[in-house]
């Protein structure tokens, strides 16, 4: 009878765990939820796998980035948005760089929604992109962050613990700079 | 229980990832704007031209170059005609803002691009005007309708036309033609792989 009862407890919570994962489709992850569990592709080039803090492997998790704090932008090479918000965020990352404070504790990352490796190293050249900037050709990802429309940012919390959210915002920003003071406040960096 | 727990969150994440409806990234740039029709038929007309044959030429208002002629460029310039289905819809607005940013890439090719679309030009006008100054002459296709769609056979059953890229060097002749899956974007590496080509 026990044995009963846990088993349907168990599997309860499974079909409930299976529709919170499945429903991560409809929503963009929400501040305080969990950084879904993304496999992404480790970037081939040096200075990216450098800058993440990845040595090895074909792909990386959040908490495999040697950050207190990772900052996502989902963009796209065919967004006009995301060409006029570009400067704005390679400016983000200059001031991350430049600041003693923040450099190897805020991490930039960019997924490209739908973009093709081609189509990242096009959209990086173009702009100057510093930062890595993932491919995801098939939208794999970008259906797991809930198919938000470009350019979309995600603070996440990574110390040492579980990835949480704590900044989720569709759309670009006018200061960089205030733009950042936000990401560092609201991290509690 | 811990195990089978886990095991179904990733499966769920998992799940999700694999949903195979429509996906695109759309721009914020256009808002709540853009009309959604669903997955569509893959392609829906049947192709009147082939490649290696003369492409038929054509005369279309522009929304800022005035009247564009396929025959303007002959002996000057190859031409890529990139044909989108119908304007505010998703995939169509998230491709020619692509093509905009990498006018270096055409012009190490010797080719300009055309876009046509069975739009009209205050629809056209309104639409491209999210994207940006584009650089490439955005043509109507809307009276006599989908004449130059149908002229190349990419004229779909409900007057859009397909998603289609052709590819025509400075002699007129068709180098090549992709008939794209409507619901999805051409990837850009195969497009310039065959601008590659007609310098061979």
């Amino acid at each position: 009878m026990k044995k009963n009862i846990v088993m349907a407890a168990g599997i309860i919570a499974a079909l409930i765990l299976f529709s919170s994962g499945y429903a991560v489709c409809a929503s963009p992850p929400a501040a305080g939820d969990v950084f879904p569990a993304l496999q992404l592709p480790v970037p081939s080039g040096t200075g990216d796998k450098s800058y993440l803090g990845i040595r090895g492997g074909n792909t990386f998790m959040i908490p495999d980035v040697k950050a207190k704090v990772v900052l996502i932008e989902v963009l796209s090479m065919y967004c006009p948005f995301c060409q006029r918000e570009a400067p704005h965020v390679n400016e983000v990352f200059a001031l991350i760089e430049k600041n003693p404070d923040l450099r190897n504790r805020i991490k930039v990352i960019g997924i490209g929604a739908g973009n093709s490796l081609y189509e990242t190293q096009v959209y990086r050249e173009k702009y100057g992109v510093p930062f890595p900037v993932i491919p995801d050709g098939d939208y794999m990802f970008h259906k797991v962050l809930g198919e938000v429309r470009t350019p979309y940012f995600i603070g996440i919390n990574n110390d040492g613990g579980i990835p949480r959210v704590f900044f989720s915002k569709l759309g670009g920003f006018q200061n960089p700079a205030e733009f950042l003071d936000q990401i560092v406040r609201e991290s509690g960096l | 229980m811990i195990r089978t727990c886990t095991a179904a969150a990733v499966i769920g994440i998992i799940m999700c990832a694999l949903y195979t409806g429509p996906a695109f990234g759309l721009s914020e740039v256009y808002k709540d704007n853009i009309y959604t029709p669903g997955n569509l038929k893959p392609t829906d007309s049947t192709l009147t031209v082939a490649v290696g044959q003369r492409a038929p030429d054509f005369t279309l208002p522009s929304v800022h170059h005035g009247m564009v002629s396929l025959g303007q460029y002959l002996g000057k310039k190859n031409v890529m005609i990139s044909f989108i289905p119908a304007a505010w819809t998703p995939v169509c607005s998230d491709q020619w803002p692509g093509y905009n940013i990498v006018q270096d890439l055409f012009d190490r090719y010797d080719a300009v691009l055309l876009g046509i679309s069975v739009d009209n030009i205050p629809t056209l006008f309104a639409w491209t005007n999210q994207m940006g100054t584009l650089w490439f002459p955005v043509l109507s296709d809307f009276w006599p309708h989908g004449k130059t769609a149908a002229a190349y056979g990419v004229l779909r059953s409900n007057g859009t036309a397909e998603r289609a890229i052709f590819i025509i060097d400075k002699k007129g002749v068709i180098r090549s033609i992709d008939i794209h899956d409507i619901n999805v974007r051409p990837p850009l590496e195969s497009i310039i792989k065959e601008l590659e080509k007609l310098n061979r």
